[in-house]
């Protein structure tokens, strides 16, 4: 993965225009915009580190989080939201005591939402680092989400 | 060009704005993100009017004229739809006006009583937000904002610092520094520009007003206060009267029934700043220091280069502002020479300045845990405090402020408007390195509201490269250019606000533009009455030096009316 140097590099003279592309690029390289990230941008492209961290705000696809161990994608697509994807959601962010975006204190768990999955047919589904649980209650999500615990425990969290 | 507004012709010009047609024609649309100006952001739409041949409504602000336009401002629809916007920027604002610091002065307040709004219709979620108390000069009450940008427009393009932005999307939308930090955290220099721009209570000073009047009612403090330049020329506005009006003796009147002890005149120690600038300038020209040399009196443009040019501290004066001249000379020899303890002296200071508050706190200006400034109180502060003890100011009868700091040449007090430090401090200058006085005073290439005003003046044998810049954003185009290598300049002022202190940061809120060329007016006809028009002629600095200064940059100057800078570590 390129380093935040090297994908500026890869702007020489850029201004406001090359915002979006740099931030989507720096967001794909280190998996989310630190503030330092956020202060290098913007003095490479001549803008307040307040405007770009508007802008950054502005839309859903990046975080200022690092990833947790287990990222977690709860689908809010239509057919999960008839479901009940809502209770899903709202019972992952009692759980962990985070928002969509954020990231548990410990490093093992990232919460985001999506709109759809793509895939309806196990409504209402959730994505764990790529792999689908279907049927997510929140009785089902909290069993997923120990077996988790546990699992997060033998490895270095947040590493 | 001939448009049509309500049934009757109207002249236009190519390229104006619908808005600028509509006002012109005595028609009133109300508005709430306009700013004058600056380009339109057509963000509230409140200004919508009906165009014939169009179907939806059109915000007059961003919409230029044409020809044959046929314009309705105040239709049945037109009206509705301004009457909703109110009532849903109503709809989640809190209900605590009658406790608001705009109380008196809010627009959203003024709007919804034009607009007919009396009920709440619409009760939106109330947006939980912490108030920031945590910067030394400003509060943000986010719950208050109405999302207008004005001060987000007003701190990167017309001051250049961009401080703050929009936060989020859609109903979580707010304003703030990045990383929703707070304040003191990021690179705001407290100029209070956004202080003048916002429509609400959703920005505003840090009050000094208890504290000053804990003072005041502390029968073991001896309170002293001292009033800015640019205060005598606005402070009437804020009571009705027409911008211009010098109210000098009055407000002096006014202070003394307030109870403060002794009353002096900042524009005296703008005169020691002066003497000490002027000689400051001609010493590094001659012992070929730092050129070109920049005026320090302005903190909020002290902070900007110490965050975004520290590489330039060195090209600031080190000489105090006249706040902190006159606060240092107070709390020493002052205090000294009557027999006084300096910790039972309570110094205020009345100022146009919201980053005076912050100033005052620098740690450079704190000696052995006495402040040489205890207080700032804005104009919106004073004027507060002369209502709420029931001061008639235009029936007070004149009086003069104290000896020793009470008098003053005009060239203090031209200290109050953009390039009115320049102007002065040449006078001097002029007359430290020929001998001899200009022939005439005036530098009219120095007045006025343009950005950046440019001369060079001839002193003696020496040509001076002499500039000025009128706001921050001016300020940085001007280092850009020293950045970029331009050498031929001697000296530049710089003045935070646009339009110098009389268009300060702490001064009355809601006038029109027309007031801030009133109140320069108002400055130099002062200057054309004086007797005493240049620094160097004030009796009272003159006595200063004589028994106790010494020399300008002597060492008594240096010790209590010189300082240093050091780069600051914010969000930039
Ligand atoms: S006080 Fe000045 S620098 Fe600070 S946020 Fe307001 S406009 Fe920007
Ligand atoms: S703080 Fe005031 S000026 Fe800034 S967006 Fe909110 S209402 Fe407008
Ligand atoms: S004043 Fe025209 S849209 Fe706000």
């Amino acid at each position: 993965m390129p380093t935040l140097q090297v994908i500026l590099n890869e702007h020489p003279h850029a201004g406001r225009d090359a915002l979006i592309p740099v931030l989507q690029q720096v967001q794909e390289a280190q998996g989310f915009l630190s503030r330092g990230a956020i202060t290098a941008i913007g003095r490479h492209l001549g803008l307040p580190a307040s405007k770009v961290y508007g802008v950054a705000t502005f839309y859903n696809q990046f975080r200022f989080q690092p990833l947790g161990t287990y990222h977690i994608q709860v689908c809010r697509g239509t057919a999960c939201h008839v479901k009940g994807s809502l209770g899903t959601l709202e019972s992952v962010q009692r759980l962990l005591a985070i928002r969509p975006g954020g990231t548990t204190k410990d490093g093992l768990f990232s919460l985001e939402t999506v709109a759809c999955l793509g895939a309806c047919g196990l409504a209402p589904v959730v994505c764990v680092n790529g792999e689908f649980f279907a049927g997510m209650t929140p009785e089902g999500l909290r069993r997923l989400l120990d077996t988790f615990r546990k699992r997060g425990t033998a490895h270095d969290p947040g590493t | 060009m001939r448009i049509e507004i309500n049934e009757r012709p109207v002249e236009a010009t190519q390229g104006e704005t619908l808005l600028t047609a509509i006002r012109r024609a005595g028609v009133r649309v109300p508005t709430l993100c306009h700013m004058e100006g600056l380009p339109p952001t057509g963000a509230c739409r409140l200004c919508v009017v009906e165009v014939e041949g169009q179907r939806g409504l059109i915000p007059s602000c961003s919409y230029p004229v044409y020809e044959g336009m046929k314009v309705r401002t105040h239709s049945p629809r037109a009206v509705r739809a301004r009457h909703t916007i109110v009532e849903l920027l109503l709809s989640n604002h809190p209900d605590d006006c009658l406790y608001c610091v705009r109380n008196g002065t809010c627009e959203l307040r003024k709007l919804a009583e034009e607009l007919g709004v009396h009920q709440r219709r619409f009760t939106g979620l109330s947006r939980a937000s912490r108030v920031d108390v945590s910067g030394p000069a400003l509060t943000r009450e986010p719950s208050k904002c109405v999302l207008c940008g004005k001060c987000v427009r007003v701190c990167e393009e017309v001051q250049g610092v961009g401080a703050i932005d929009f936060i989020g999307r859609g109903s979580a939308t707010k304003v703030g520094p990045a990383f929703d930090e707070a304040l003191n955290l990021s690179s705001c220099v407290l100029c209070g520009q956004c202080v003048m721009a916002c429509p609400t209570g959703a920005l505003h000073e840090q009050s000094h007003v208890k504290q000053v009047l804990d003072a005041l009612r502390n029968p073991e403090m001896m309170v002293v206060v001292q009033h800015a330049p640019a205060v005598s020329v606005t402070l009437a506005e804020a009571f009705g009267l027409p911008p211009g009006r010098d109210v000098d003796g009055k407000m002096v009147a006014a202070l003394r029934r307030l109870g403060f002890h002794r009353v002096f005149d900042t524009a005296f120690s703008a005169d020691l700043t002066v003497m000490e600038e002027a000689s400051e300038l001609v010493h590094r020209i001659q012992s070929r220091g730092t050129l070109p040399m920049m005026t320090s009196c302005s903190p909020a443009w002290i902070k900007f280069v110490e965050e975004f040019y520290p590489g330039f501290t060195g090209h600031l004066s080190t000489c105090k502002s006249p706040q902190q001249m006159l606060g240092a000379i107070l709390k020493s020899h002052y205090a000294e020479s009557r027999g006084l303890d300096p910790a039972k002296i309570y110094s205020v200071a009345v100022m146009p300045c919201t980053a005076k508050k912050f100033e005052a706190g620098r740690p450079e200006m704190i000696h052995d845990g006495v402040s040489d400034i205890d207080a700032v109180l804005t104009t919106r502060e004073l004027a507060e405090l002369i209502r709420m003890h029931g001061l008639d100011l235009e029936a007070l009868p004149p009086e003069k402020a104290d000896d020793p700091f009470g008098g003053r040449s005009s060239a203090g007090k031209l200290f109050g408007a953009t390039g009115g430090v320049m102007e002065a401090a040449v006078r001097t200058a002029h007359y430290l390195l020929t001998g001899k006085e200009m022939d005439v005073l005036d530098a009219v290439e120095f007045r006025g509201l343009e950005g950046i005003k440019e001369a060079r003046v001839r002193v003696g044998d020496l040509e001076l490269g002499l500039a000025v810049a009128s706001g921050l954003g001016n300020a940085r185009a001007l280092l850009e250019q020293i950045q970029g290598g331009r050498s031929d300049l001697h000296f530049i002022e710089v003045m935070s606000c646009p339009g110098g202190c009389i268009a300060g940061g702490g001064q009355i809120i809601g006038v029109d533009p027309g007031a801030i060329t009133a109140r320069m007016k108002a400055l130099y006809d002062i200057d054309a009455r004086s007797a005493v028009r240049v620094a160097h002629r004030n009796e009272g600095v003159r006595t200063l030096y004589d028994t106790f200064l010494g020399e300008p940059l002597g060492e008594a100057s240096h010790r209590l009316l010189h300082t240093h800078y050091t780069p600051r570590h914010v969000i930039t």
